[in-house]
């Protein structure tokens, strides 16, 4: 990424964890866990960017420590300028946190009171938490839910409740843990909706991990992928191709049946079924010179051009590196 | 402080949701307080000034115990197991990251709890005693306000104790053990079970120093009147105090082991 001026600074930051096991009655083993290994990683303000690795990966670790709950073995780690384990809660004040699988609401009280809660927290003055509420209830669809007991709340009105909550001091970054695990199509899409409207009109910084790689497609031109604790990929989401080696399908219709197309460089028959002919192709290359080669060779009907699957990409790259 | 304030609030109408509950929480206790004092009415009456008490005496520690039971956590609940499943399945990584102190945070909660279950659990159940039995209660308003005040840091001390109990599940995965310990020991060391002046000797001494004696029976003799003047008073509210004051500061250091442990290990 260059010497971007970074807003979230990591520079060789490491977490090892000492995990302590029975071995026989009274021994211990002590074993170290290496949950981040080295990551360097800036991210300037106002960028969206996705986090992504499988379980396990360092994914959680890394947003613990930036938010100051976990103090990294090794390295440096900055946000706004703030060391966050030092100075964990003159950092609160300025982000925002959704732990997708925890929530931060009152569960026995109406939506409204923990808010409540969060302002007195935040110390946020009058106006401004009545005009961010207002905007969160109507972005959000709040509206109805604000006097609904938590526990009375579906999954999906809860984590926009808790989005709305993470919002209410102005954060200047916001972390989102897997903001969208468990919701359904419409919920999904209504988060991703708030997000890009708030790291669109406020400029907060965002930096999101998941698991539903559309989340990314979606909110993010950059993209970082996590594994075993180390970075494997940091860039464009059209780039995560080349490295994945990924493959773009051409699907052709002949006028009839023919033995599979094997004569045409570049390109490989991955299947046939009756005339229609699937031909497999690296991502990076242009689909214009296959195409030219097969309607010169073959009687072509029709034909189409299908994209890599993104989540093929990073399963493959997830499982080239545990092959190592 | 105003945060603290409002985390008191909500932790008070968190219980006055559950109203069901709250009715049958006075229901237990009227209940139980009539078994007790039919048991210590036998007990009183083959032994007349038992523990220096006598009869009315002993009912009012009765129907007090019973009006101060979910007030105190005389026999658990309130914020212990909670903060215990928080630690255990890590959600209390929420509550770490927020611009609050995490002592003050469950304290004030709590006492928000206990204010609802002192009005809420104590008034009814101790009214039926009044009525259904001869109790010594004071009639001096200066008396009861001493009275609240001794509730007050008896709460604050049990709030103490368990918040230490609570931290425990940092280090271990079961705390059920532990928790049950903390309750038998409440239990019996508050004077739940019977009042400590009952106790003889050494035994008496010790019970009567230890922590759990400013959640109960300090509170019950300062409405009996048996700790009046400014020396007796003065001697039983710095006595709670004093408590307060050292397991609180107890708990923040326990707190800070757990935190660093927590930070710096992964918990």
């Amino acid at each position: 990424m260059g010497r971007v001026d970074g807003f979230i600074e990591l520079e060789g930051v490491e977490k090892v964890f000492q995990v302590r096991r029975r071995a026989g009655l009274l021994r211990r083993e002590r074993r170290e866990v290496r949950a981040v290994d080295g990551i360097d990683f800036r991210v300037p303000r106002g960028e969206m960017v996705g986090y992504i690795g499988p379980n396990g990966a360092g994914k959680s670790t890394t947003i613990k420590m930036l938010t100051g709950i976990l103090t990294p073995s090794a390295g440096r780690l900055r946000v706004a300028g703030i060391d966050p384990s030092r100075e964990r809660t003159r950092l609160a004040r300025r982000i925002g946190v959704v732990f997708g699988q925890r929530t931060t609401l009152w569960w026995d009280l109406p939506l409204r009171d923990s808010y409540g809660l969060v302002r007195r927290m935040y110390r946020i003055p009058d106006s401004r938490y009545r005009a961010n509420l207002e905007r969160c209830v109507e972005l959000l669809d709040l509206g109805a839910l604000l006097d609904v007991p938590v526990r009375q709340l579906s999954l999906g009105q809860r984590m926009r409740g808790d989005i709305a909550a993470a919002l209410l001091h102005d954060p200047e970054v916001l972390y989102l843990d897997e903001p969208t695990i468990g919701l359904d199509v419409v919920s999904k899409a209504k988060v991703r909706e708030f997000l890009r409207d708030v790291n669109a009109e406020q400029g907060t910084t965002v930096l999101l991990t998941t698991h539903d790689l559309t989340d990314i497609e979606q909110l993010c031109k950059r993209v970082m992928v996590i594994d075993h604790g180390r970075l494997v990929y940091d860039g464009g989401l059209d780039g995560l191709h080349a490295v994945g080696e990924s493959e773009r399908t051409l699907v052709v219709d002949l006028e009839r049946e023919l033995p599979p197309i094997d004569d045409v460089p570049g390109a490989r028959p991955v299947k046939v079924e009756g005339p229609r002919q699937w031909l497999a192709f690296p991502a990076t290359r242009s689909a214009a010179p296959i195409v030219a080669a097969v309607a010169e060779r073959y009687p072509l009907v029709d034909l189409s051009v299908r994209e890599p699957d993104i989540e093929e990409v990073i399963a493959r790259m997830y499982a080239d590196r545990s092959a190592l | 402080m105003r945060l603290y304030a409002a985390v008191a609030v909500s932790g008070f109408r968190r219980y006055a949701t559950y109203r069901v509950a709250t009715a049958a929480g006075v229901f237990t206790n009227t209940v139980f307080g009539f078994i007790v004092a039919y048991t210590y009415i036998a007990l009183w009456n083959e032994r007349p000034h038992l523990g220096g008490y006598d009869r009315s005496q002993a009912l009012t520690f009765v129907w007090v115990s019973q009006a101060l039971l979910g007030a105190a956590s005389l026999i658990g609940g309130g914020f212990q197991e909670e903060l215990q499943e928080r630690i255990r399945s890590g959600d209390i990584a929420v509550d770490l990251y927020r611009p609050a102190d995490l002592q003050l945070w469950w304290l004030a909660n709590d006492l928000g709890r206990a204010a609802f279950q002192l009005l809420g659990r104590g008034v009814v159940p101790l009214a039926v005693g009044a009525l259904a039995f001869e109790l010594t209660l004071p009639t001096s308003a200066l008396t009861w306000s001493f009275f609240l005040m001794s509730v007050f840091l008896g709460i604050l001390v049990g709030f103490a104790l368990r918040y230490l109990v609570g931290l425990c599940a940092f280090w271990m995965l079961d705390g059920s053990g532990l928790s049950l310990l903390s309750v038998l020991l409440t239990m019996f060391f508050s004077g739940l079970t019977l009042p400590l002046t009952v106790f003889p000797g050494a035994l008496g001494d010790v019970a009567r120093a230890l922590p759990w004696s400013a959640m109960l029976q300090v509170p019950v003799d300062v409405l009996l009147e048996r700790r009046h003047g400014a020396a007796g008073l003065g001697a039983a509210l710095g006595f709670q105090a004093l408590w307060a004051v050292v397991l609180l500061l107890a708990g923040r250091g326990l707190q800070a082991v757990a935190t660093r442990k927590v930070v710096v290990q992964g918990g």
